[in-house]
């Protein structure tokens, strides 16, 4: 028997994110590393620890290995418990056959015996590719109070990006009367956030409808909600002001990086009273040479710098040799950047080395493209890598001959 | 073979009096992110013992706030992991029924978990042993030699000071004991210094435990290992990767700065392959270095934010160094604030201590200066 949860949990992790190129190779997005020492699933993970949210499924599909290891028995978030805490639902093979999940709504709809065994009044759909601190909590209170069928959280964009949301036209009580997918002439600038509350025992009814419709998508934003508006449901938006980034591209998960350094950065992490959590790896403290010179930047544990670090994220256990340089770059865990390499405007990825006297990237300009280094490789000594190419071990192989 | 921990987390309060006012010796803050007992925590962790005790004493609730459930030492487990044995004053304890003063006294405090010790072997050690050691070997020299009892030892040179705060053994070419200077007040010179790691058979430890209760003996220096070493075989065990001896606030400062001159003090410690070194985990962002930052030679703990200058010194988690600011060989504790344009030299500050603008703070490297805990300056 289960105690009873008021509030479940829904995070889809499965998507590949194929825009993150070779970042998402062996990786779920959910799972690529971002600022340091996170990776993109502690942010809604630790929302809803925070948000006294304590039962989260996780709904993963896409190259689950590291993910799974990732959350593990959910310990770094406190999340490994007996009555609730995280569990990761896989697809799986029914009495009728074997399912991928075919949209996120069919993910949601293969998992209903989970959230029923709870016997929750909400559920709360989250998506794993979300950079932002919120406290779902206040979203259930606002949900609740106007007696809501659903609320779907919505950011303030501008008019020019809209076109790339979905987005909500609301009444003045911003009740949603008109969704829509990526319009080219957006009505308003209420963008969906991917988070919606559901009232348990009508998201059952639309999803039960919506799985034995053939027609169907099996997706919230193109399905579910534009059937519940259609009928006339209580739909509301609940506006969130604050800081909010998508990581699907490599442009934007760069951005999000950036956002994080600065003397006021625009995304805060140190405030600790909404703490995000992530797991730890007993790395020692970080060590800053006599040659080293680190300006604007986040260093982790476990890194040993000699070089030069300007603009720059590193993640634990990077090490910089003397002489080397780095410049508005993210560099994830454990690289090794030999003496003599200049890396600018470069995302590099986790036990990768760069031999001696490289050039990766170019500087950072308007024209100028990221470049992105794949995980697990090694860069010969004295390698050039242009600006704005995708290197992973295929990409070194094919030009290899050419050095 | 399998063996059981048992930590002594009060032994050698003393020594550091300016440190242990507040906290006992297990919980004395070092090397940016650890506690004293970290390191015998991680190598016991490491060499798969996984059913340790820690006999405290008093002030201990930093001790059991740092520990918590025993997480992040993978230490709480359903069968074994991390027991604390608080104060348990019985009638054995000693005549007029105090506190324990000796490793001795204490372990006939616990003769009852001591009788429920399942493990074949048990490795006794003080919390404050900084060095990261595989007890594994240890042991399988232990059992090999034949030994009752086996005591790690290292070589070193001492002056007069150090040497009275030490237990020096001397043994034969074949490592059996022969003689024990038990806090010598007039020696200096090289000489095998005990690390207090002990192993010996759990029979045998319990053996000696119901012996002095009966005997009413105080000191397993004095009392059973120089008493017996003629009849038992008693081995030493010599360890030659690095160990600080910290004896006294003067050698907490030494030692902490010698991590930051000596890079093979800190592979030693830091970088041993598939021993890493276990911590109270606090969830702090990476450090931010601002484009008026200027560090060299220092050791840096995740949180922090640095704006100024920070030269050989030990930075601890969420500490705040402000524009201007110049730190100098000097370790500053967890989430100490300094304000902008201070200058410290040589100072050691506390846990939460707060250097207001301008301050300029100057200890000798044989004597830094101390800012308490919580103290604003």
């Amino acid at each position: 028997m289960y105690k009873k949860q008021e509030c479940v949990a829904m995070l889809l992790a499965g998507g590949q994110g194929s825009r993150l190129y070779t970042l998402t190779e062996k990786t779920a997005k959910p799972a690529v590393p971002f600022g340091g020492k996170y990776r993109i699933i502690d942010f809604p993970l630790s929302n809803c620890v925070n948000s006294g949210i304590f039962t989260v499924g996780v709904l993963t599909q896409y190259q689950p290995l590291v993910l799974n290891e990732y959350i593990g028995s959910g310990s770094p978030w406190d999340l490994d418990r007996g009555q609730s805490g995280v569990r990761v639902l896989p697809p799986y093979q029914g009495k009728s056959g074997a399912d991928w999940y075919k949209g996120t709504a069919n993910a949601i709809y293969q998992n209903l015996d989970f959230i029923n065994r709870y016997d929750p009044e909400y559920v709360l759909i989250l998506s794993g590719d979300h950079i932002y601190k919120m406290d779902y909590s206040k979203m259930l209170d606002a949900h609740k109070e106007r007696g809501a069928d659903c609320t779907i959280a919505v950011l303030e964009v501008t008019l020019e990006e809209a076109s790339r949301f979905g987005i909500m036209n609301t009444d003045d009580d911003l009740r949603i009367v008109e969704f829509e997918e990526k319009p080219k002439h957006p009505k308003s600038t209420k963008a969906s956030m991917g988070i919606y509350i559901f009232n348990k025992d009508l998201l059952q009814k639309y999803l039960i409808e919506d799985e034995a419709d053939p027609k169907s998508s099996k997706d919230f934003g193109k399905n579910i909600i534009p059937k519940m508006l259609e009928d006339g449901c209580k739909m509301y938006a609940y506006p969130f002001s604050g800081y909010w980034k998508d990581v699907g591209t490599i442009q934007s998960l760069w951005e999000a990086n950036m956002d994080l350094i600065g003397d006021t950065p625009n995304f805060d992490l140190r405030d600790r009273s909404w703490r995000i959590y992530s797991r730890n790896y007993s790395d020692p403290p970080h060590y800053i040479g006599d040659y080293a010179k680190i300006s604007n930047s986040l260093i982790t544990e476990g890194c040993d710098i000699e070089g030069i670090v300007e603009n720059s994220v590193l993640a634990s256990g990077v090490k910089v040799s003397r002489g080397a340089y780095i410049k508005d770059s993210i560099i994830m865990k454990n690289v090794t950047v030999a003496e003599g390499t200049t890396i600018n405007y470069s995302i590099i990825d986790s036990d990768t080395t760069i031999g001696a006297g490289s050039v990766i990237g170019r500087t950072k300009s308007h024209s100028e493209q990221i470049t992105v280094i794949g995980s697990d490789l090694n860069l010969r000594p004295g390698s050039d890598i242009p600006g704005g190419e995708m290197v992973n071990a295929e990409w070194l192989e094919k030009n290899n001959g050419d050095r | 073979m399998s063996a059981s921990g048992i930590i002594f987390s009060n032994i050698h309060d003393n020594n550091i009096p300016e440190l242990t006012g507040v906290r006992t010796v297990a919980s004395v803050p070092f090397a940016c992110r650890y506690r004293f007992i970290d390191f015998t925590l991680s190598n016991m962790v490491n060499s798969n013992i996984y059913n340790i005790s820690v006999i405290t004493h008093y002030n201990y609730q930093s001790l059991m706030d740092h520990i918590g459930s025993g997480k992040d030492w993978d230490l709480a487990r359903r069968s074994g992991g991390i027991k604390i044995l608080p104060p348990y004053i019985t009638a054995y304890a000693n005549s007029n029924n105090a506190l324990y003063q000796t490793r001795l006294e204490a372990l006939k405090s616990v003769n009852y978990s001591i009788s429920r010790i399942t493990d074949e072997y048990v490795i006794m050690s003080d919390c404050d042993v900084i060095c990261n050691v595989d007890f594994n070997d240890m042991l399988a020299y232990h059992q090999k030699s034949g030994a009752d009892m086996t005591l790690a030892v290292k070589n070193v040179q001492l002056d007069r000071e150090t040497a009275k705060k030490n237990v020096i053994y001397y043994s034969d070419d074949e490592g059996r004991v022969n003689d024990v200077l038990s806090y010598p007040t007039n020696f200096e010179g090289n000489a095998d210094i005990s690390l207090n790691i002990v192993i010996m058979k759990t029979s045998y430890l319990r053996q000696i435990v119901l012996d002095a209760i009966a005997h009413n003996y105080i000191s397993l220096t004095r009392d059973v290992i120089a008493k017996n070493m003629n009849v038992m075989n008693y081995r030493v065990y010599k360890y030659e990767g690095y160990f600080a001896c910290i004896s006294s606030f003067k050698e907490y400062y030494a030692q902490s700065m010698q991590l930051l001159h000596d890079p093979e003090a800190r592979r030693s410690i830091f970088n041993v392959k598939n021993r890493p070194v276990y911590t109270k985990v606090r969830n702090s962002t990476p450090a931010y270095y601002s484009s008026t930052s200027n560090v060299k030679n220092s050791m840096v703990a995740d949180g922090c934010y640095i704006e100024g200058t920070v030269e050989n010194s030990i930075i601890f988690r969420g500490v705040k160094i402000g524009r201007n600011a110049t730190v100098k060989n000097s370790i500053i504790m967890q989430d100490t604030i300094i304000g902008e344009g201070a200058f410290l030299n040589c100072v050691i500050t506390d846990k939460n201590a707060v250097i207001r603008d301008g301050r300029m703070l100057c200890g000798a490297d044989v004597q830094p200066f101390y800012v308490s805990k919580g103290m604003m300056i």
